[in-house]
């Protein structure tokens, strides 16, 4: 059957039943390739995407469940000539090793920083959890968000 | 610290000076005056004096085998659980604990002189384990389960006190409580007291066997499991004419552990001892929201113990009706898919990954959904919880860990998809008002 979506701020139209999980339409159909395909089932963060500005679990968030609420993925932010102060931020610190995990916790971290735009350490942490990398790299992942969060007058 | 018999001894003093004045104007009415006198006669009754305080033991003072004991003991009464805050270190407080009267922060318990039970004599902390009174003579909060400590035997209680006193000591003191405004008044919880603490011994049942016993002792006492499995009153007193019937901790049902047991297959001694020590039985499931650090405690006590709160609780349990019959296990898709459509399309993208027959999880042996009392119990709520918040592994981080589903299904695709797994994984009646109760679900979550 033939789904709306609104991904990045545009309107795409698919054909796809609607218990399909949404990576793989953004990946298959929409050909937006940064939200990876990890374990299928929520438990490692490499699908992750904002809907309706929140960090959600593209494998197991099926086309029903995301209606007209808006998607926002890696794409969304920036470009590779004009990145976001995120992504420059993961640049800078050198962040992604095999860069499998990188879009997700863009995602995640982004999504943290648009409700709350100076959080702790402790709040990073805690909301950062969900993701997984398996190359070791948290220690850099952790350092870029903290670029971020702290870039407005907050102690680095 | 501060020391509240000078904070009681004030407003009698004030009551009294009172009293005088109304008497020399002689325009008080002996109504009037016998009130007074009730209150300040009700209030000196409260009072409870100061035990004298000790200089720090040194840890060498406790025997190591006194310690390893207390040790144990610390984790069957789950202590460092409410005593600990998120990331904070163990044993030091400040946890703040929601309750329908308002926010309670636990006190420090290791043995920091200023900020801790540093300056504690053993018998000062059986005094509050017992009597729920504080060194200082002041009332505590029976957020501190003392109607159940108050069952712990001695040696029991000196091991725990030997293990507190050992701790590194943390300075740390807890912020103020925020309570409903006369509840601060601490002398007030004298009056619940007498209606709620009944010290004295569990008694002992020569008919029962002697891990029966041992498992009554247990539970009633350090182990407090009425705090969250036995209904409360509007005054926050267990209903002791229910215990057992299930109750509700921080949102989550606790399931009735008594014959109104909802699980689709009535646990054996067996069956709990495995999911008390491991955190997931195969008969029924993992353990899930508050019970969760319940079990990662029990995980690390001796067997004999969680053996012994086994066989008491499913004693407990005995003479219950449902599922008592031969286990079976309920996949009705095709019905459920009618009933609840909507549901049925959520569940295949966002649960079948997991939960679905075929899925990888099912091969290796977890619970069909249809056996956990979540989803069989006969209200909504620890199923909403779950699929709002997800569920963390309970031991170690073994274990199963479901991911949170708050920020990407609405209230109405929760109800819609639990409205389907009820009617394809139970045979009980469709849950009353799903919508209102994912509604409430979530707010209570979203409160600090």
């Amino acid at each position: 059957m033939t789904i709306t979506l609104s991904v990045n701020g545009a309107a795409h139209t698919v054909d796809a039943t609607p218990d399909t999980p949404l990576l793989y339409v953004l990946r298959d159909d929409l050909g937006l390739n940064g939200a990876k395909y990890g374990c299928g089932l929520g438990q490692c963060g490499a699908c992750t995407v904002q809907l309706d500005g929140k960090a959600v679990f593209s494998c197991v968030t099926p086309l029903a469940a995301v209606g007209d609420r808006p998607v926002r993925t890696v794409e969304g932010l920036g470009t590779i000539a004009r990145m976001s102060a995120l992504q420059q931020a993961f640049h800078d610190e050198q962040a992604a090793q095999c860069g499998y995990c990188i879009a997700g916790m863009i995602m995640r971290a982004q999504a943290l920083l648009d409700a709350d735009p100076h959080p702790d350490e402790a709040t990073i942490r805690a909301r950062m959890q969900t993701n997984l990398c398996r190359c070791g790299t948290h220690m850099r992942i952790l350092r870029a968000i903290r670029r971020v969060a702290g870039a407005q007058g907050v102690a680095q | 610290m501060h020391n509240l018999v000078p904070g009681i001894g004030g407003p009698v003093r004030t009551v009294g000076a009172a009293l005088a004045g109304l008497a020399r104007r002689k325009a008080v009415r002996y109504g009037a005056l016998a009130i007074a006198c009730g209150a300040v006669g009700a209030l000196a009754a409260t009072w409870r004096p100061a035990i004298a305080p000790i200089p720090v033991p040194a840890p060498s003072a406790f025997p190591a085998a006194q310690v390893a004991r207390g040790a144990e003991l610390a984790l069957l009464g789950d202590c460092a659980v409410c005593h600990t805050a998120d990331g904070g270190r163990p044993l030091a407080g400040s946890r703040p604990l929601a309750t329908p009267f308002g926010t309670l922060y636990s006190d420090n318990l290791t043995p920091d002189p200023e900020t801790g039970i540093g300056h504690w004599s053993a018998k000062a902390f059986r005094r509050a384990m017992t009597e729920g009174v504080s060194r200082d003579g002041r009332h505590l909060y029976p957020a501190l389960p003392y109607e159940h400590f108050t069952h712990v035997g001695d040696a029991d209680l000196d091991a725990l006190y030997a293990y507190l006193m050992t701790r590194r000591p943390v300075r740390q003191v807890a912020p103020p409580n925020r309570l409903l405004p006369p509840l601060g008044f601490r002398p007030l919880l004298a009056g619940w007291k007498l209606l709620f603490l009944h010290p004295g011994p569990v008694p002992v049942d020569p008919h029962r066997s002697s891990a029966w016993n041992r498992g009554a002792y247990l539970v009633e006492g350090l182990g407090h499991c009425g705090g969250c499995h036995t209904p409360r009153n509007l005054a926050g007193g267990e209903d002791g004419a229910h215990a057992y019937a299930g109750g509700v901790a921080e949102g989550w049902r606790a399931p009735a552990l008594d014959a109104g047991n909802p699980a689709a297959h009535a646990w054996t001694p067996d069956a709990l001892y495995t999911y008390l020590h491991s955190g997931i039985s195969p008969d029924h499931s993992a353990a899930a929201g508050p019970m969760g650090p319940v079990v990662e405690s029990l995980s690390q006590v001796p067997e004999a113990d969680v053996r012994a709160i086994a066989t008491y609780i499913a004693a407990r349990m005995a003479g219950r009706e449902v599922g008592s019959g031969s286990p079976r296990s309920i996949d009705e898709h095709g019905r459920a898919a009618s009933l609840a459509p909507e549901g049925a399309t959520l569940f295949a993208g966002a649960c079948a990954g997991c939960h679905g027959p075929g899925a990888p999880m099912m091969g290796q042996g977890r619970p069909q959904l249809g056996l956990a009392s979540s989803v069989t119990d006969a209200e909504p709520t620890s199923a909403i919880q779950a699929v709002l918040r997800g569920i963390e592994p309970p031991v170690a981080g073994r274990g199963p860990r479901m991911p949170p589903f708050a920020d990407s299904l609405s209230d109405a695709q929760v109800a819609d998809v639990l409205a389907y797994v009820r009617a394809r994984y139970t045979d009980r009646p469709a849950w009353p008002r799903l919508p209102a109760a994912v509604r409430d679900a979530r707010k209570e979550s979203a409160q600090p």
